[in-house]
């Protein structure tokens, strides 16, 4: 290790400290200087991102260990059809979602955030609402409704005969990239308004006071001050994108994803299907690295948690037109699909509804509500330590430790669920050779086993908010509360903690819908018997029943809101 | 706490979980992994545990997902039986080595020899048929006369069709590289593609709602898809053509079942398997989805049989299997998406 935390008031920790020992690395080697009392407590929680690292690099390494196994045969094939077309393909999809999330969730969060509309409040809290419908139910039903067969062209054929060329072509990259930017835009738009929120108003007044226009203060203060959030968020729905089957087969836009899939399921190549998941994985850890390379080199610290300030009063046409763009994003992200599954549920509730709904529902909170505990406890001491100890091994470890939500959902699970198999074919030998018996699977099958697979997808999800929040805090409060004799967990409970109240409630409700909308993990290390609403969707889907799914899917999406509501009222106070 | 007394504590535990999960495994009872659903499979375990007093554990999942888990699970796996909606992936399985060969008189009466493992791995139990949908108000059965005469030019922007993704669509060339050779089914292939009238669509309900809207003429599909949605809508200008009857017959694929190599409970799967052959068990496996029983002295459901008889390809279907990565090869050379 070449850096230890620097703990005295000549460097400060925290993010911006991050520049100065990447700047002067060399100079600072051997630098201890902590009384020996903490330097115990200190070393273990330098411990935590590695071990936590480590556990992610399980089954991400279980993944790009089929490297070794040679599948040149499908690499080869699909070098000579396919794989132009579906880079291609994924590119522009990647691209326009990228641009898609950031314009409308920036802009979004900005209006909710600083300016007074009709509706701020309403929209403040349900412009989240989209996140808890899952991507591939948007998209059927933007196909169901928009699509030739669609109720739309369909009328619209009565009235102007049969010939519709000027309608646009649903089942197209912009279709797709357009249901995209609207399921994945909430990732965006919950961050960059936390960012909005926290901020405060001097630094944008003192901007004003200099003679910038209100414009030139969002794009030259507000903006890059909210820089971390946005990319995170941005880099969420991206990573979500890049790992999409489901939407993306809505509309048979074949993507890289596509590829893993067919070259898995069709041509029976699990070694050739997780050899081009190692690629994706490799291609966002270069842009998550990127991405913090140009962070690097700023601070994002506000100097004091300001009270929020008056909002920015808009003009008339102004602010209706606001409430009319939030207005016509909910609609189509939300209401709109939510009528149609409504619709839908009608017609199959009477047969399909029973008891086993309220089982489904509360396994589903339940796997949920545990999950997001244990990924935003495991987040926060992640952030922590890498705070205490801005190392290059620790920030490699954060690195590694969000890589699994890059990857395709039903490649992770068996990624995860290979190690746990071995484990538990180990200690069933063992069982066998100390005591004569025959144990069976130990491991497998248990919510434990069930919870860290949950934690090793979603961990990224909330590191993001978590982090981000952090880095509003300067250091000269960790080193007032060193002075003050704190250090370790008592820092972190008396002091962090109150301040990142809002960056974990944001990572909280992130991560609990999410594991609510998971399929994947879920379908493939539940016990017997634990089925959830989400693996109710799958079994209706699977068999194409997509309107006997409406049920679950309303389900789920209620079930969603309750949790969203409750954390973001929580994160504003 | 002394380490000696650690030790006793430790073992104590250990012995009761051993214990405890030992009995578990004992019991008589039958582990499934199913790619088949819930609601297309619980009816029949619930016949069979009220008929035999087994109970039946079941898991759902994809078949990729199940077949990882089996290989990962190795000789610990709780699973007896594994239940998938196609031919291809039991062949997969009996390849990898998951699943054992079952000897039985009842097995081999019931399940006709081109629906099974010719090792008797698996066994199919009900048929799914592919064939051709068209529009009643465009297109004359005359005109119609096979899967291949799909690809002739009179066709151009009249067809519509599923993915090349889908399993069906990809059994469905395996079978006619195993008639015909790939060159000439690459041929056939590139004459389907040619004739589209839109992209390929992600279902069969949608390809056939194409059809109905006048967007083509023609398409290739599921027979319980076709029942599924004339049952919601009974008017659309839809029917069915029993495709290939001068020749090898309609496609056929199966929804089946093999026993695991490892079960812990062979003797009660083996029943299981041969219970779901059976007449009491067959109306039920095949008629809670509009398929078709394997089982040729069970009657089909009078909605199914309404749609009429056919002769079926005996090509045994795990060429589905064996010529699957072909098939998918050859679709992604001739463009079909």
């Amino acid at each position: 290790m070449e850096v230890e935390a620097p703990n005295g008031m000549e460097t400060g920790t925290g993010p911006e400290t991050g520049i100065e020992t990447t700047n002067s690395q060399g100079t600072k080697k051997g630098f201890f200087s902590f009384p020996t009392s903490s330097r115990h407590a200190s070393q273990g929680w330098r411990l935590i991102p590695l071990l936590v690292a480590a556990l992610v690099l399980i089954p991400v390494g279980t993944v790009v260990s089929s490297l070794f196994t040679p599948a040149g045969e499908v690499w080869r094939h699909l070098a000579e059809t396919t794989l132009p077309d579906l880079l291609a393909n994924t590119f522009w999809l990647a691209l326009g979602v990228l641009a898609g999330v950031t314009l409308l969730g920036v802009s979004l969060a900005w209006f909710t955030a600083v300016c007074e509309f009709p509706g701020r409040q309403f929209f403040s809290w349900a412009l989240l609402l989209p996140f808890a419908m899952p991507a591939y139910v948007t998209a059927f039903v933007a196909l169901g409704l928009f699509d030739y067969i669609g109720p739309v062209q369909t009328a619209l054929r009565e009235w102007f005969g049969p010939d519709l060329f000027w309608f646009p072509n649903v089942r197209s990259r912009t279709g797709v990239i357009l249901v995209m930017i609207l399921a994945f835009y909430p990732y965006v738009y919950l961050l960059a308004r936390n960012a909005f929120l926290t901020q405060g108003k001097r630094s944008l007044e003192a901007a004003q006071s200099l003679g910038l226009s209100r414009t030139q203060g969002f794009f030259k203060v507000a903006l890059p001050m909210a820089r971390p959030w946005i990319a995170g968020g941005a880099m969420l729905a991206l990573m979500e994108t890049l790992a999409d089957f489901g939407t993306v087969a809505v509309f048979n836009y074949d993507t890289f994803t596509t590829a893993i899939y067919k070259a898995w399921f069709a041509m029976f190549s699990l070694p050739a299907a997780s050899q081009l998941a190692s690629l994706l994985i490799v291609i966002v850890f270069a842009m998550i690295i990127l991405e913090q390379q140009f962070r690097s080199q700023m601070r994002y610290a506000e100097i004091r948690q300001s009270a929020r300030a008056h909002l920015i009063t808009l003009s008339g046409w102004q602010k209706w037109g606001v409430t009319g763009f939030a207005s016509a994003t909910l609609f189509l992200a939300f209401l709109l699909p939510v009528a149609q599954l409504a619709v839908w549920t009608t017609r199959v509730f009477a047969r399909d509804f029973d008891q086993r709904y309220l089982e489904f529902l509360w396994h589903s909170l339940l796997l949920s509500g545990f999950a997001a505990l244990l990924t935003c406890s495991v987040a926060l001491l992640m952030v922590y330590a890498a705070r205490r100890h801005p190392s290059r091994a620790t920030r490699a470890a954060v690195r590694i430790s969000t890589l699994g939500y890059a990857l395709p959902g039903t490649v992770l699970a068996v990624g995860i669920f290979i190690p746990i198999a071995w484990l538990d074919n180990q200690l069933s030998e063992m069982a066998m050779q100390l005591f004569h018996m025959e144990t069976g699977l130990l491991i497998q099958g248990t919510l434990a086993t069930m919870l860290i697979a949950y934690m090793t997808r979603f961990l990224a999800v909330s590191y993001s908010p978590i982090d981000s929040a952090m880095q509003r805090i300067t250091s000269s409060i960790d080193e007032a509360a060193m002075g003050l004799g704190l250090s370790g967990w008592s820092m972190l409970r008396r002091v962090h903690l109150p301040m990142l109240r809002s960056g974990i409630f944001t990572a909280a409700t992130l991560v609990f819908v999410d594991v609510m909308k998971e399929m994947p993990i879920t379908l493939m290390t539940r016990p017997f018997g634990w089925d959830t609403l989400a693996v109710r969707i799958f079994e209706m889907t699977s068999e194409g029943e997509w309107e006997q799914a409406a049920l679950p899917a309303v389900a789920l999406v209620l079930a969603g809101l309750l949790p969203l509501i409750f954390f973001m009222r929580q994160s504003e106070k | 706490m002394s380490s000696a007394r650690l030790n006793r504590y430790l073992t104590a535990m250990i012995c009761c979980v051993t214990l405890f999960t030992a009995d578990a495994s004992r019991a008589e009872e039958v582990v499934v992994y199913s790619a088949r659903i819930e609601q297309l499979i619980k009816p029949m375990f619930d016949a069979f545990t009220k008929d035999s007093g087994i109970p039946v554990k079941f898991v759902t999942d994809k078949e990729g997902p199940l077949l990882a888990r089996l290989k990962a699970e190795g000789k610990n796996t709780p699973a007896d039986m594994l239940i998938t909606v196609d031919a291809g992936n039991l062949w997969e399985a009996a390849r990898e080595g998951l699943l054992r060969p079952v000897e039985s008189e009842i097995l081999e009466t019931n399940v006709p020899a081109h629906l099974q493992d010719p090792l008797n791995r698996w066994f199919g139990l009900s048929i799914r048929a592919r064939t051709i949908v068209y529009n009643t108000h465009k297109v004359k059965p005359s005109d119609l006369s096979t899967y291949e005469a799909l690809a002739d030019p009179k066709w151009k922007n009249r067809l519509c069709i599923r993915t090349s993704k889908k399993v069906y669509n990809q059994s469905l060339v395996a079978m006619m590289i195993a008639e015909h050779g790939e060159p000439k089914t690459e041929q056939i292939v590139k004459g389907w593609v040619a004739n589209l009238a839109t992209d390929p669509l992600s279902d069969d309900s949608k390809a056939m709602e194409y059809v109905a809207a006048g967007k083509c003429d023609v398409t290739i599909v599921n027979t319980y898809y076709y029942g599924r949605l004339m049952k919601k809508n009974p008017k659309l200008p839809l029917a069915i053509f029993w495709p290939n009857q001068d020749n090898s017959g309609v496609h056929v694929n199966i929804s089946g079942a093999g026993v695991t190599k490892y079960a812990h409970h062979p003797q009660a799967a083996i029943k299981l398997l041969e219970f779901l052959s059976s007449e009491k068990a067959q109306n039920l496996f095949a008629d809670v989805n509009m398929e078709y029983p394997v089982n040729s002295k069970v009657k089909t459901d009078p909605t199914v049989a309404a749609w009429g008889s056919f002769k079926q390809n005996t090509i045994n279907v795990n060429k589905a299997g064996e010529l699957q990565a072909e098939a998918v090869k050859l679709m992604d050379r001739a463009g079909y998406k």
